[in-house]
């Protein structure tokens, strides 16, 4: 199973109230929201810093440096908030499905080198930024209960849209 | 007469200093604020010789990038950057991080 599916499963469960049997089917609090939010970022940072490793064309590199950036900007403000509200993030399911599924996907990232690994990077930040963007608008902000932290999503979901487009304009160029 | 010099000649740099006033002032500043990944609104009534100043309000560095390459300004959050005017037309401009941020910028004679 590949990355994409795997996270779809894991948002989806979020997104449909956690269904899993296992799990009770209460809505995620705040401090689990915070850290799914902070993994999701975390992941895209890593991400990008294995492309600016791997990658030598210009185009994919400077979208590289904007995840790293862009992510690593919205993760210290959340870090920020987390610490004036008191709030100790909560590691869940959920963000360990993140994780695991993430160092999958860079492992097998890990194996491909130029053209290749660019076409793969950038269709998987496109099917990454989508998952995002739903399991954002689904369930993390409607499911938030602080108004900074809720403010701080909605952020970071117009974040996540911006760079699905930019994902999504560049993928077409690499002709994936 | 060597004593109403001085005076003459302060007199006259108070003259060139008022004269040269209207030239010296300030240009008009239209402020464009950057927020949730978004340029602000266009300012109306932009004339050449007026000065467009971006502030940038987001969490995330951004650029004011002319298409035509005319200016490229880096903006760190919370920095201020701006353009004098110099000709009239329409300004399209974006974010070179972020390709889907863009605006344009009416300006009249």
């Amino acid at each position: 199973m590949n990355w994409n599916s795997l996270a779809i499963g894991a948002l989806a469960m979020l997104a449909s109230g956690c269904s899993a049997p296992a799990q009770t089917a209460a809505a995620p609090t705040d401090p689990q929201i915070a850290h799914i939010a902070y993994t999701a970022g975390q992941i895209d940072v890593e991400a990008g810093q294995q492309a600016l490793k791997k990658s030598k064309n210009a185009k994919v590199r400077a979208f590289a440096e904007e995840m790293v950036r862009d992510h690593q900007a919205v993760n210290d403000q959340a870090l920020a908030l987390v610490k004036k509200l008191g709030v100790t993030p909560e590691p869940n399911a959920t963000s360990a499905s993140l994780s695991s599924q993430a160092k999958t996907k860079l492992d097998e990232l890990a194996k491909l080198d130029g053209a290749a690994f660019d076409r793969a990077y950038i269709e998987n930040e496109v099917a990454y930024h989508k998952t995002v963007n739903g399991a954002l608008s689904g369930t993390l902000i409607p499911d938030a209960k602080d108004p900074e932290l809720k403010a701080l999503l909605g952020t970071g979901l117009k974040l996540f849209q911006e760079h699905q487009m930019h994902a999504e304009h560049l993928a077409q160029e690499l002709g994936s | 007469m060597s004593r109403g010099r001085p005076a003459f000649l302060a007199a006259l740099l108070i003259a060139a200093a008022l004269a040269a006033r209207p030239a010296a002032a300030d240009p008009t500043v239209h402020v464009i604020r950057i927020a949730d990944m978004r340029f602000g609104p266009a300012p109306a009534g932009v004339r050449v010789g007026d000065a467009i100043e971006w502030v940038n309000a987001d969490l995330f560095e951004h650029t004011a990038t002319a298409r035509d390459r005319s200016f490229d300004l880096d903006l760190k959050p919370g920095a201020t950057a701006r353009i004098v005017v110099r000709s009239a037309g329409e300004i399209a401009y974006y974010c070179r991080f972020h390709p889907g941020m863009t605006g344009r910028i009416v300006v009249r004679q």
